[in-house]
């Protein structure tokens, strides 16, 4: 008979191969906890290769989840649990445990010739290496099979159940009912009848596993974690960024229409909106990078939401289009995904290093609004401020969101519908101007005295014919001009919209009001910041924290803020590139601590970096 | 999911038109911008062509939009009083097919060169034609990049000498014919900016066609190619070049004793012979809506860079299913009861996994 025992956290992470289903397994473990009513986050990691060889380290796959009884800002600094389905995986992710944690591993796995594979000369399992751990060997794969002796499957399909059984055991140990992924199985399975009956089958041994052997003597329970009172889902980034991107469509009352080319981590934002059709959503998968923004331009200059969605290389691909929607001042949603650089880099990997190409990466002085999301349902809110700025101000947006918000996910409380912003877009119907005969004419670069956005006619309104491109146009006709004074303005012009653009101000969490160090963020860095300064806090550190969702234009009482503390560090996941932009724009000594491995900050280093600079200042005001 | 989209319509159905007995004139489509195109430019005569011949379609105005890319001809929008958008380099079809694909009530235009078209946007033209977007693309060919100058282009022949090949050209010319041909285009056709008349009777076809029309014009550039198709212009000798293509007849060039005539051989190949002592069971009659592209394209071989024998008129025009359609056909069939309503967004933002939590608690960091 086992124990309950009430914790109030737990970090798991599923590692095993490509091929072994680890992803599912994480996610519907992740769907079970959030009904539950826990907080949560994940951080999937996988390669970029398909299938890589099997067995090798290459070729593990691995999701985190970290689910609590409280809120939860990280996928969580170490594993408590590692689920390794094979040497490989436990060789790749030994060194993220600490010691302690528990592991279960598959034995069956551990044959000669996997062992060598991955360079482990005896097994793990039998030369003590393991000791500071503690070890649960289970056959999974064989005792799968066995459970399934009464089907009549191959034996390969049996053993792709194994990650069911893995499933029902940790839902065993974590007391995570079971109904969700028996639903999920029917669905996915409908047409399957053998499979999913295969599947429920080895949830259950996996589930009964857990009761009856002595192996698990202890059950633990995660108390749901309090939260606003609401409706809650589970959501990654990019679904997030596409009900984001629609949901400002629908608002707006206009078609929405993706130009897109697949390039990971931003594929899944292709394949969400090409299940929206009907919501007005057209998709368009383009040639190349190039043709899928250039579709969206064309759709924009035809009144319709243009949004083209990528990455960093395809970012690169797409500036020569941005140049042009900055000219022709057309509403235009890009979305990179960043992933890590350069070239084709990391692609599966999370980084913040496409910054200064969001902000700079074009000909000409080019300025765009751009902005980021801070966590996976912040995406929702930020593709909804994309829409509406790109709308309002006729501009380019570019939104930056990264691989770790992309996959990640936690739960969101779904908003009200009058919680939604509303979308106005206003086209023109009439004459603005007169020509040098007195007849009533349209100049397409008549702008609005307050937001400076020039008037959008689209095809089909008649009387206002006119003709946009990239060559510079007169202040107001639109016309063709090479008039050097009038190139000065236009330029000064658009630059002054982009300054204008309405951004709240810089919020900044400082619940004594007296702290001297400010730790900024911005994108997905939010939820390791947040959840450093929470670990300082609790040692009776004094640090402030604030995050920049709007990086152009930034916020009015940026420098203010800036300047109003003796230290500010910044992490990035980049060589420290808004640090760079900050100094040249506030001349503040912004403290730089950056690193890029592909995946994101913990929040013990993050916190380690705190105290350093507090440790700083501390010497400073001693000395 | 399988959707009936009927048989095609014309290019511009779906456009609005006219009020019935309201007619539009060349000045109608002429617009404030002085042309500025050089002297003796082919292009003049092509714009005059455009401008006198979109009257006769009978759309409204504000419904025509022309996208062009970077190069002389792409100036082309700016003289135009209809919608348009002086684009990018090469970029003008991928745009052209946003806007069409968005837009059913539109007449869309692409005007580019053999630069823009074949070279930096050889990719989105392909592309374009394959997919057939109801799109009419007017390729003005004149052998040599002339906007910056005089380099060679991937028309110009094998020797051309021009500022960038001061020791010749060896570089191996696109027939653009044979590419559209090869990208599955599904109207293709070729004309020259001196011959109004058959201009215009091509432009009416390409704008009646549903798809991607390609519409090759070889036009002169008085100032870095002058004369590139003066042996096409003469009357005697222009004549015995040009193999005229008009459905279900031979193809023939000259006339009388002298006219000669396209057969295929018994190796299948396609030739040249005089007329008069051809055996009529060898010579080909010309069919535009042959489903099989190859006699098309075997007929666009034909022609060389010495001009010996230059097909022109409309070498394909098929009715196959448009990729512009086929997107909204799916957005439609996926909306039956028209805009999705606030509840079936608010459904959606649901999903299928939900759960409540009762009573306000301590906020969350």
């Amino acid at each position: 008979m086992s124990t309950l025992k009430n914790i109030d956290s737990v970090v798991i992470r599923f590692a095993g191969d490509s091929g072994d289903g680890m992803q599912l397994t994480g996610d519907r473990f992740t769907s079970d906890s959030a009904v539950l009513g826990n907080d949560l986050s994940t951080l999937p990691n996988f390669p970029a290769e398909i299938r890589a060889p099997q067995g090798t380290l290459p070729g593990v796959s691995s999701f985190q989840v970290h689910f609590a009884d409280h809120s939860v800002l990280t996928p969580g600094d170490a594993p408590d649990v590692l689920v390794a389905m094979n040497p490989a995986a436990l060789k790749a992710n030994l060194g993220d445990l600490p010691r302690g944690a528990t592991i279960i591993v598959n034995t069956d796995e551990f044959t000669k010739r996997n062992l060598s594979k991955v360079g482990y000369a005896e097994s793990p399992l039998d030369d003590g290496s393991l000791e500071s751990w503690q070890v649960h060997p289970v056959p999974l794969t064989s005792i799968t099979v066995e459970a399934l002796a009464d089907f009549d499957l191959g034996r390969k399909d049996k053993e792709r159940a194994k990650n069911m059984f893995a499933l029902g055991l940790l839902s065993w140990m974590y007391t995570r009912p079971l109904d969700g992924t028996r639903a999920f199985l029917a669905t996915k399975f409908a047409k399957l009848p053998d499979i999913l009956e295969a599947n429920l089958a080895a949830l259950r041994a996996g589930h009964a596993y857990g009761e009856t052997t002595e192996a698990f003597s202890v059950q633990y329970a995660v108390a749901p974690a309090p939260m606003d009172s609401g409706t809650y889902r589970n959501i990654t980034g990019n679904v997030a960024t596409a009900y984001g991107l629609t949901t400002a469509a629908h608002r707006a009352g206009l078609p929405l229409v993706l130009g897109s080319y697949p390039i990971t981590p931003a594929s899944d934002l292709l394949h969400n909106l090409s299940k929206l059709k009907h919501f007005g959503v057209t998709t368009i998968q383009a040639e190349d990078e190039i043709a899928a923004i250039g579709s969206a331009l064309g759709a924009s200059f035809g009144g319709a939401i243009g949004v083209t969605t990528t990455s960093g290389p395809g970012l690169a691909l797409k500036s020569e289009t941005i140049g042009l929607a900055v000219s022709l001042e057309l509403p235009l949603v890009v979305i990179d995904v960043q992933r890590g650089g350069p070239s084709t880099g990391l692609p599966t990997k999370t980084e913040q290093a496409d910054l200064l190409q969001a902000m700079f990466g074009r000909n000409g002085e080019s300025p765009v609004a751009v902005i980021a999301a801070s966590s996976p349902s912040d995406c929702f809110d930020a593709a909804i401020e994309a829409v509406r700025i790109a709308t309002t101000y006729r501009t380019p947006v570019i939104l930056l969101t990264d691989g770790y918000l992309a996959n990640g996910s936690q739960p969101w409380r779904l908003p009200s519908l009058d919680e939604l912003p509303s979308v106005d877009v206003e086209f023109a119907t009439e004459p603005n101007a007169t020509d040098a005969k007195g007849k009533p004419v349209f100049h397409p670069y008549v702008r609005d005295e307050q937001t400076l956005a020039r008037a959008w006619a689209v095809p089909g309104t008649p009387g206002l014919e006119h003709r946009v491109g990239g060559i510079e146009k007169a202040d107001g006709s639109g016309e063709i001009s090479y008039d050097p004074a009038n190139h000065d303005t236009m330029v000064r012009l658009r630059q002054a919209k982009i300054d204008g653009i309405e951004v709240p101000d810089l919020e900044v969490d400082d619940p004594g009001g007296d702290a001297k160090l400010l730790v900024l963020g911005w994108g997905s860095t939010y939820g390791p910041i947040a959840a450093a300064t929470r670990l300082a806090r609790a040692t009776g550190a004094k640090v402030a924290r604030a995050h920049l969702r709007n990086l152009a234009p930034m916020p009015a009482n940026l420098g203010e803020v800036l300047r109003s503390y003796d230290r500010v560090v910044l992490p990035e996941m980049n060589l420290g590139q808004l640090a760079l932009l900050l100094r040249a724009e506030y001349l503040v000594d912004i403290q730089s601590h950056t690193a890029v491995r592909g995946l994101p900050f913990t929040a013990v280093e993050l916190a380690a970096v705190i105290n350093e600079h507090l440790e700083v200042l501390h010497e400073g005001s001693r000395a | 999911m399988s959707i009936d989209l009927g048989m095609p319509a014309s290019g511009v159905a779906g456009v609005p038109r006219l009020p019935d007995g309201d007619k539009q004139t060349k000045r109608d489509f002429t617009s404030d911008q002085e042309v500025r195109w050089c002297p003796g430019c082919g292009d003049y005569i092509i714009l005059n062509a455009v401008q006198s011949f979109l009257p006769d379609l009978g759309l409204r105005r504000e419904n025509i939009v022309f996208v062009s890319g970077i190069g002389c001809s792409s100036r082309f929008p700016y003289y135009l009083d209809t919608y348009g958008m002086h684009s990018i380099h090469g970029r003008a079809p991928a745009i052209a097919t946003g806007l069409a694909t968005s837009r059913p009530d539109l007449s869309v235009w692409v005007v580019t060169g053999d630069g823009d078209a074949l070279s930096i946007g050889g990719n989105h033209l392909i592309h374009a034609l394959r997919r057939n977007v109801n799109l009419t693309i007017l390729l003005f060919n004149n052998k040599i990049y002339g906007l910056t100058k005089g380099q060679y282009s991937p028309t110009s022949e094998i020797g051309a000498v021009t500022k960038s090949t001061p020791a010749g050209s060896v570089d191996q010319p696109f027939n653009p014919v044979s590419l559209a041909l090869g990208a599955e285009a599904s109207f293709v056709a070729r004309t020259m900016d001196s011959d109004r008349t058959h201009l215009t009777e091509v432009l009416r076809a390409a704008a009646e066609h549903r798809g991607s029309s390609l519409v090759e014009i070889y036009q002169n550039c008085p100032i870095f190619n002058d004369g590139a198709f003066d042996v096409l212009k003469d009357s005697e000798d222009g004549q015995a070049r040009i193999l005229h293509l008009t459905d279900g007849e031979p193809i023939r060039a000259g006339e009388g004793d002298t006219a000669r005539v396209v057969v295929r051989g018994a190796d299948g190949n396609l030739s040249v012979v005089p007329e008069k002592g051809a055996d009529p069971a060898t010579v080909v009659t010309h069919d535009v809506a042959a489903a099989d592209p190859s006699l098309a394209f075997a007929i666009s071989r034909l022609d060389d860079p010495s001009m010996a024998h230059v097909p022109m008129g409309i070498f394909r025009n098929v009715d196959r299913p448009t990729y512009d359609d086929g997107v909204r056909a799916q957005v439609a069939a996926a909306s039956p009861d028209g805009p999705a309503t606030d509840a079936e967004l608010m459904e959606l933002l649901h999903g299928k996994d939900t759960w409540t939590v009762e009573g306000s608690m301590e906020p969350r960091a």
